[in-house]
């Protein structure tokens, strides 16, 4: 978070010298390197626009034209299920039913409840970590970080088998609980952030008397409402885009979500001519929440992204 | 990954700290309030990190096909790893991923991060360059599984027009991993390139000034000034995207499906295909022991002989 600040102070001063400048051939070349870039990095998503509202027969023939090839919606209606499948087959769509509501309702469930469930008791950890003094502290804060090291698919085996035994597979609850309680990166993050927050309001409310339950609540999450915000939508981006757990305990269709959906839709294309239009409309459903997320708080995200936004 | 957060601040205020507290009548240790705060994370870390940890090397000492109980058979798992080619075939596959992966990845984000850091630093172009990282693998593969399609794919026409053959990026054997290496490493390079210009930030610009003021050139400055100083980010970042690579599974899960033939049956997707499409959890456990070992050296190594954990600042 610090070196945020010391970016724009760093900027800002730059700014009337680059005006005054003569053409550079350099810094010409420069800027067209990074528009290079930013084109690879932005253009697939137009094409995937202009595919999603175009037909599959008329893709066939119009590999390349920019807009969509005879244009239509028929693309989203049938990855929502509002086809008959006479029409979707019509359309060069497998003709298998598909309804993307339910994925999207159960994607907004599961990255919701495992979003503020992990911000939440993080945020309570990293308060004993910063504020609280007993003893072990250090020791168990280090053992939460090596958690870290761990790849998640050494741990996936025995938390499929515990949620196998527990009889959870297939349902929500066994779904979220793994992600529930804590992320080691949430509370690294919020415990270096509470550690650099003043001290003095807390202070002077203990000698009032205030517990620590009251500072927590009244203070401290107040206080740090900015980089807790942060922190769920860089936690709520990343659980929207799971897929390995989902993919092992939510395989029936009431629990199953959108990215876990899309590897389904996309192996039921027909061999051959897979119905892209259907398989693009889709991906831009599944990308849409993010997209939005990113159009409204970008800058947050982007200034997130330094040594603490490693995860 | 705490190292490189430099907060001045926190030590600053270190020594006004315990004066303050040492006045509070809240000196003595705060265990029990501290047991509660801390029991929901305590909770999950013991159900879903630890005991997992424990229990996959456990499983990774028995023959278990999910129907009774685990049954103890010491190394034999280890044993028949060594000799099984797919397994072998499977480490091979992923090196040559990561090595294409990381290699590109770098190097781009590198220049990428150069060139924001001397032409541009608005968030905009910062926000552009990092979208295709936050979208899912998923999203990620689909998106380039059409664009690479060998009949109708953009990419292929692009290609056609250029007079080069058709390329069946997915298709065939020696396309596969480098195309799943492509995709990978046009997700992450915007972000790999704002770790790496969020690096190059924190470099004091005195230090440029001195070196324009002796007649240093733009490369003996790059050289000499830029990359060593840069380099404890360079293996932090190096570390991070490696560990990451090496557990590629979601992009080849939705494309290839481990094909053609073996050509993408990644250690990931391998370990996937052992322990739920064949049930063997012992013996994919085995493997995740493995890659478990893998990742710990090779993060070892990088820090170790590119003394990441040191600055050339100081």
């Amino acid at each position: 978070m610090t070196t945020t600040t010391s970016r724009t102070a760093l900027a800002k001063p730059a700014k009337p010298a680059t005006r005054r400048r003569p053409f550079n051939p350099r810094r010409a070349g420069a800027w067209a390197l990074l528009i290079l870039a930013i084109a690879v990095s932005v253009l697939p998503f137009l094409w995937v626009l202009r595919t999603a509202l175009s037909t599959n027969n008329a893709l066939a023939t119009n590999a390349s034209s920019l807009l969509p090839a005879e244009f239509t919606f028929g693309a989203f209606k049938r990855v929502f299920g509002l086809q008959t499948p006479a029409e979707a087959v019509a359309e060069g769509g497998s003709g298998a039913a598909i309804d993307f509501w339910i994925y999207l309702r159960n994607s907004i469930v599961f990255s919701s409840i495992t979003t503020a469930g992990a911000v939440f008791f993080s945020a309570m950890a990293a308060y004993a970590f910063a504020r609280l003094r007993w003893k072990g502290r250090n020791a168990v804060f280090s053992l939460f970080l090596g958690t870290m090291l761990v790849p998640p698919i050494f741990t996936a085996l025995p938390n499929f088998l515990l949620i196998k035994n527990l009889d959870l597979l297939n349902t929500m609850l066994g779904m979220v609980l793994p992600y529930l309680f804590m992320t080691p990166f949430a509370i690294f993050f919020l415990r270096q952030f509470f550690l650099n927050m003043s001290r003095e309001v807390e202070e002077a409310a203990m000698l009032d008397g205030a517990k620590h339950l009251r500072i927590f609540f009244q203070i401290v999450l107040p206080n740090a409402a900015a980089p807790i915000a942060t922190l769920a939508l860089l936690t709520f981006i990343g659980q929207w885009n799971e897929y390995f757990w989902p993919l092992l305990v939510g395989s029936q269709d009431d629990v199953r979500v959108l990215q876990v959906g899309l590897g389904v839709f996309k192996s039921q294309s027909p061999q051959g001519a897979p119905d892209w239009s259907g398989l693009m409309a889709a991906t831009l459903v599944s990308a849409l929440p993010v997209l939005v997320l990113f159009a409204a708080f970008g800058k947050k995200i982007v200034n997130s992204i330094g040594f603490s936004g490693i995860k | 990954m705490t190292t490189l957060t430099r907060n001045p601040s926190s030590r600053e205020q270190n020594p006004k700290r315990t004066l303050l507290n040492r006045k509070l009548p809240g000196t003595r240790s705060d265990v029990r309030i501290a047991l509660f705060f801390i029991a929901p994370a305590m909770i999950g870390f013991v159900l879903f990190y630890l005991v997992p940890t424990v229990r996959g090397i456990y499983l990774s000492f028995t023959e278990y096909n999910i129907l009774g109980d685990p049954e103890w058979i010491g190394l034999e798992n280890y044993q028949a790893i060594a000799k099984d080619p797919l397994f072998w075939n499977s480490l091979a596959v992923t090196g040559q991923y990561v090595v294409l992966n990381i290699a590109l990845q770098t190097t781009l984000a590198l220049g990428l991060a150069l060139l924001m850091h001397q032409v541009a630093k608005s968030t905009i172009i910062r926000g552009a360059l990092l979208l295709p990282y936050l979208m899912s693998n998923v999203i990620a593969a689909l998106l380039w599984f059409w664009m690479l399609d060998y009949q109708i794919g953009v990419v292929n026409q692009f290609i056609e027009w250029a007079g080069l053959p058709r390329a069946a990026f997915f298709g065939s054997e020696e396309w596969a991993i480098p195309t799943q290496a492509l995709i990978n490493t046009w997700r992450h390079m915007g972000y790999t390139a704002l770790l790496i210009f969020a690096g190059l930030q924190s470099i004091p610009g005195h230090v440029y000034e001195v070196a324009k003021l002796d007649g240093a050139s733009a490369w003996q400055t790059f050289r000499k000034i830029t990359i060593p100083l840069l380099r404890p980010v360079l293996v932090l970042v190096l570390v991070v995207t490696v560990i990451g690579s090496f557990q590629v599974f979601d992009t080849v899960a939705v494309t290839t499906g481990g094909g053609p033939v073996n050509a993408t049956r990644v250690i990931q997707y391998y370990i996937y295909q052992r322990a739920f499409t064949e049930s063997d959890f012992g013996y994919g456990s085995a493997i995740a022991v493995i890659l478990f070992l893998i990742l710990a050296l090779v993060a070892f190594i990088q820090m170790k002989f590119l003394k990441g954990n040191e600055s050339d600042l100081d």
